[in-house]
């Protein structure tokens, strides 16, 4: 039998970047293993497509896009969908999964106990995160493209729009998560997220509520994310675009500091 | 003089009010197997997490490997091994990845990761259990892999909190054997237990600590020399309580404790001892006559039993 006879004096540099990029190459090896995970974060979306985006399209017909011309139902509801599936993939995947490994699993207790800091912890599982959501959305752009006849070439730039809403929800994910002292909390999540999936103009424009809900909505994230891409994959962009993104930006940014904060605490009391 | 791996001075650690472990000093040293021996909640947990840098520190000084460890954490980490007291193994990834993904932490190059999940399987006899999920191991084969684990950065100091806690007598003198090894291969060994046992076994040097302080320090046998006699004559009393018996045996032994169920009288010839229980017409169910152990320096020291 082999002894592993450690010897003084291996000191292990790991660069910045490199410790979350490890525990990133642990979820993907996990996710590997459970394909049919990978499934329905593509499905789920496709079939809101299909049955809202076609389905009800055949009923209601026309709806005027962010220029006031008028398009189809299915061109107008897919972008909103594509935002809306980058936020629920995102917080699906960051709340229950960091719940688990931070209070059932244990599994960062171990990986405090290496050069990973918490910080890194909570940059590596936003990271996946938002890898995820990220393929998640280019899948669902190509079967838009197909089902939905987005043609304009503007539509490239509503991937990144995505990853932006998919990073700054998996942050808040990861936040709420920390925050989570049991199961039932999971609920004060769903709470939050399906009036922001149902009301962010996802489904019919802005101009349908009085005032007051329409000052609401603006100020609400999803409804960035729905505004920025629906302008961009109906080839209707505006300077808008540069506030949307503003704030997702600023949002993941706090999102993260507050994250941080809260898993070194819990991680290393 | 070798610089000690560990030295703390008045090392405090607070939360909130609670002072879990208060101004303690001590010093590791290159090599040595240094334990630390308490009951649950006597800090020394805390300290190993401080000593870790998995914890920040709430006053006095501490310096691992040279350096502060709240303000080197990462690197610190890199070169610390640690077993912890609740086996916390990805139980998402079989056996042979938990040691694969735990040395990519560690940032240690693919290749090189490969041969050493090898050497370490074989080390920690798991090697037929490779491709095992972890729940399905049992408790002393998931603390071997735990230990296997802290292992694959080839550390220079190991922290292990309570290792064989839960594990039953077999499995814990396996894993005694795998530390001995380490510890020959020069692998310096920091221990928590609250197994007299296990502290004779492993440390070469260690401290009683109890509510947050050291109580005593030195080797078993210093400890023993110095707190409690060379024997110990342990009477067992049936019916009446063990106290109230107490007084019987006034002058029979340098000193004596009474516990609820038993009298220990601390003495240099336990035979003699035993003889004279007898002449003075005492009748316990039951005498045994045995070493001193480090339990009874915790009881002299503390007035308590180490394990309920």
């Amino acid at each position: 039998m082999s002894s592993p006879a450690p010897r003084v004096g291996v000191t292990v540099a790991s660069p910045r970047f490199a410790r979350p990029a490890a525990l990133v190459g642990r979820n993907l090896m996990v996710q590997k293993a459970v394909p049919y995970v990978w499934a329905t974060g593509l499905v789920e979306p496709v079939f809101y497509l299909l049955s809202i985006g076609v389905g009800i399209g055949h009923l209601v017909g026309k709806m005027p896009g962010p220029n006031g011309a008028e398009v189809p139902y299915a061109a107008f509801v897919a972008p909103a969908l594509l935002a809306s599936s980058a936020m629920n993939g995102a917080v699906y995947e960051c709340t229950t999964n960091i719940f688990d490994k931070l209070h059932w699993a244990k599994i960062y207790r171990g990986v405090v106990a290496t050069p990973l800091t918490p910080r890194d912890i909570a940059v590596a599982e936003v990271a996946s995160a938002v890898v995820r959501s990220a393929l998640y959305s280019a899948a669902f752009l190509v079967a838009m493209a197909v089902l939905s006849g987005t043609r304009s070439p503007w539509a490239l730039l509503a991937l990144p729009c995505a990853v932006l809403v998919g990073l700054a929800f998996a942050a808040c994910g990861f936040m709420s998560a920390c925050y989570m002292r049991s199961w039932t909390d999971f609920d004060k999540v769903m709470l939050v997220q399906m009036p922001l999936f149902l009301f962010s103009a996802t489904f019919y424009p802005l101009s349908v509520f009085p005032r007051w809900l329409q000052l609401l909505v603006e100020a609400a994230p999803l409804y960035q994310g729905v505004a920025a891409c629906r302008e961009l994959c109906l080839g209707q962009p505006s300077w808008d675009i540069i506030g949307h993104l503003a704030y997702l930006a600023a949002l993941a940014g706090a999102a993260m500091a507050i994250s941080t904060r809260r898993a070194t605490k819990l991680l290393t009391p | 003089m070798t610089e000690p791996l560990v030295m703390a001075r008045a090392l405090v650690k607070r939360f909130g009010n609670f002072v879990a472990v208060d101004h303690i000093d001590f010093d590791v040293l290159p090599g040595e197997a240094f334990g630390f021996l308490g009951p649950n909640g006597a800090g020394k947990s805390s300290t190993m997490r401080m000593i870790g840098a998995t914890s920040p520190r709430s006053g006095g000084e501490l310096r691992v490997l040279g350096v502060e460890p709240d303000d080197y954490g990462p690197q610190v980490r890199a070169r610390l091994g640690v077993v912890p007291q609740e086996d916390n193994l990805d139980t998402e990834l079989s056996v042979s990845d938990n040691l694969y993904v735990y040395g990519r932490y560690f940032g240690i190059p693919r290749r090189q990761l490969r041969q050493r999940v090898a050497e370490l399987l074989d080390f920690a006899q798991l090697a037929e259990r490779a491709g095992d999920r972890v729940n399905d191991l049992s408790g002393g084969m998931k603390r071997r892999l735990t230990i296997a684990r802290s292992l694959v950065n080839q550390p220079e100091l190991l922290l292990l909190d309570e290792p064989t806690t839960g594990l039953d007598p077999q499995a814990r003198h396996l894993l005694w054997d795998r530390l001995h090894r380490l510890k020959r291969s020069g692998v310096t060994l920091l221990v928590t237990t609250h197994y007299m046992e296990e502290a004779e076994q492993l440390c070469d040097r260690l401290v009683v600590m109890d509510r947050g302080r050291i109580a005593a320090m030195g080797s078993p046998r210093q400890l023993i020399e110095r707190y409690v006699s060379r024997e110990v004559v342990e009477l067992r009393f049936d019916d009446e309580e063990a106290p109230a018996m107490a007084s019987l045996v006034n002058g029979l032994a340098p000193h004596t404790e009474a516990l609820a169920d038993r009298l220990l009288l601390y003495t240099e010839d336990g035979d003699l001892t035993a003889q004279a229980v007898a002449r003075r017409g005492l009748k316990p169910t039951n005498v045994l006559v045995r070493r001193a152990s480090l339990e009874d320096v915790f009881l002299r020291l503390t007035g308590r039993q180490l394990v309920d």
